[in-house]
């Protein structure tokens, strides 16, 4: 034993220095590497944008900045002379569109999945199926399909802003997740029942005690869902109707004026990625508040 | 008061449910009737309308059309461009996830990568397809790239730019369930790094990266705003003949086209993410 023990000690010691070594010089070529990655990627996710970006301030001639393309954006007219600007009504139906969606579809899923939770347990996997479902069926092949049924509605009103109800079967899987999330966290058993034997009604348990107990799980849903009415394009663009990307598409197709066209999208980008970066802060203070 | 409040709110859910008598899950029927009116019904006609000819007979041989070689031609399209983007963002996006999880947990860098990428991955449509005319298009401002128009390398690099993205934010769990552990197990026996990877890193993420890889595939096969800005004038992919198949009624007589190419699509789609969930499923036994 005695014998033993300094052999092990001689051992292993140049062992651990080694190690140490090895795990220094395994540190450094890693960072070398990160830097390398962050570097290549960072350019390659900013140079497009960038570009579009700078390309919406060139001037009258190559190589000069000017602002003339941002200031058209209210008052440019396409193709047609005379009427409202159709870029900025577009710009319009589409934040009008985002509206009514958020809309519907808080009040169409945040009451049924805490109702689910509550009272019809059995039904949550059927329920989640369903809410996912529109993952698998792509909006190309959705569109095929909603020809008949927006037939039916172009009857009775042919306004863009009838979009909305296939918006909402679009945005139901990701405002699914984010309630879900948000849900998960709760008791919602604990507070339904607490609430019930103080002489609450259904409702007043669903609005005035789980509802605000969720709130950012429900604006992240919200901010989903308008970040992707404000990108759609497939449907609207396959079912004849004009929303602001099948505008900038128009406009790509048939007129010249390209700074318009690349002013709108960097302006319509950059509303996406505002509201999109306000979700991912939103989601960060929540988790660790929690933690 | 606080006696009446009580006496009367004592016994009010039994009361209340026997008074009412309708089984609790009628207050799910507003939200399954507006899912079966907007997906289920939509999705039944695409299936049936498929199988019938234009003036509304069962016709069955339809199924045969998905064997013409014409529209063989834009399904081939289809899963070339898609393997392109899904393979190109899956590897590229394992990397920048491997870099992104190897540093501080709580660093600006992976919360500012995080971030971007939440966005990234939802920024397809028309706008990217402009982004990148203007970068490397004909007049392009960084150069002119002569294969931009050509079928799967330009549109490839430009569904690259979302992929890569949503590689990240799906194949990063996986990354940070690798355990140090099994990495101090390893060098501690004498692994090399490329010992650890080929024996323990890698079988361990294999199925996890596949899943991904797979997710990517569905999201590039049911994309059509990127392509269509585009490439307008010639159709390379199904949701392209799709697009032309329902504004024009030419090709082929006598089938329901975009209601066939659509059946294709939900047949491929279908296989694609049942793939995905069992190797998820694989994935979920280690790396929890």
């Amino acid at each position: 034993m005695a014998a033993l023990a300094p052999v092990g000690e001689v051992v292993r010691e140049p062992a651990a220095r080694r190690a140490a070594g090895v795990s220094a010089r395994r540190r450094r070529r890693l960072n070398a590497f990160r830097y390398l990655v962050f570097t290549v990627f960072g350019l390659f996710f900013a140079l497009p944008l960038l570009a579009m970006a700078r390309f919406s301030l060139e001037g009258a001639k190559l190589g000069t900045w000017s602002l003339t393309a941002w200031s058209q954006i209210a008052s440019y007219q396409g193709t047609q002379a005379v009427g409202i600007p159709p870029l900025i009504s577009s710009i319009e139906i589409t934040l009008e569109l985002a509206l009514i969606t958020c809309t519907v579809i808080v009040l169409l899923l945040v009451p049924t999945m805490i109702w689910i939770r509550l009272r019809v347990r059995w039904l949550s996997r059927t329920f989640e199926f369903l809410c996912l479902l529109p993952l698998t069926i792509p909006a190309i092949v959705l569109v095929v399909g909603l020809g008949p049924i927006y037939n039916r509605i172009q009857r009775i009103s042919l306004s863009s802003l009838m979009l909305f109800w296939v918006y909402v079967i679009l945005a139901l899987p990701y405002a699914y997740r984010a309630l879900a999330a948000g849900l998960g966290g709760l008791d919602v058993t604990t507070l339904a029942e607490a609430a019930r034997s103080l002489g609450a009604r259904w409702l007043t348990v669903i609005v005035r005690v789980i509802v605000p107990n969720m709130w950012q799980a429900i604006l992240n849903a919200l901010l989903l869902t308008s970040a992707l009415v404000l990108g759609e394009f497939t449907i609207a663009y396959l079912l004849l109707y004009n929303n602001l990307q099948v505008e900038l598409y128009s406009i790509s197709r048939n007129t010249p004026n390209a700074g318009v066209l690349f002013a709108t999208s960097t302006a319509a980008l950059a509303f996406a990625f505002a509201l999109l970066l306000i979700l991912s802060y939103v989601g960060r203070r929540r988790r660790r508040s929690r933690g | 008061m606080a006696v009446a409040a009580t006496t009367k709110t004592g016994a009010r859910p039994s009361r209340a449910g026997r008074r009412l008598a309708v089984p609790a899950w009628t207050g799910t029927v507003p939200f399954l009737a507006y899912v079966g009116v907007f997906l289920l019904w939509p999705t039944g006609i695409v299936v049936v309308d498929s199988l019938k000819n234009p003036s509304g007979a069962w016709q069955l041989s339809n199924i045969t059309e998905l064997a013409n070689p014409l529209v063989r031609g834009y399904f081939i399209g289809s899963f070339k461009l898609c393997l392109l983007s899904s393979v190109a963002g899956a590897v590229l996006g394992a990397i920048l996830a491997y870099a992104v999880a190897s540093g501080n947990p709580d660093g600006v860098v992976r919360r500012l990568y995080l971030a971007a990428s939440g966005v990234l991955a939802q920024f397809g449509g028309v706008t990217l397809a402009f982004a990148f005319l203007v970068l490397i298009g004909p007049v392009g401002l960084l150069f002119h790239a002569s294969w931009f128009y050509e079928f799967p390398w330009g549109i490839g690099l430009i569904y690259t730019y979302f992929q890569i993205p949503l590689m990240v934010l799906v194949f990063l769990p996986a990354i940070d369930g690798l355990k140090i552990q099994w990495r101090e197990a390893s060098e501690n026996l004498g692994a090399s790094a490329w010992q650890y990877w080929r024996y323990v890193g890698g079988p361990l993420l294999a199925p996890a990266f596949l899943g991904a890889t797979l997710l990517l595939f569905a999201n590039a096969l049911s994309a059509f705003a990127t392509i269509a800005a585009w490439e307008n004038q010639i159709a390379y992919v199904v949701p392209q003949q799709i697009s032309t198949a329902l504004s024009s009624e030419v090709g082929l007589s006598n089938v329901n086209v975009a209601d066939l190419l659509a059946l294709g699509m939900i047949v491929m789609v279908a296989i694609v993410m049942t793939l995905y969930v069992l190797l998820q499923r694989r994935a979920a036994r280690w790396l929890r």
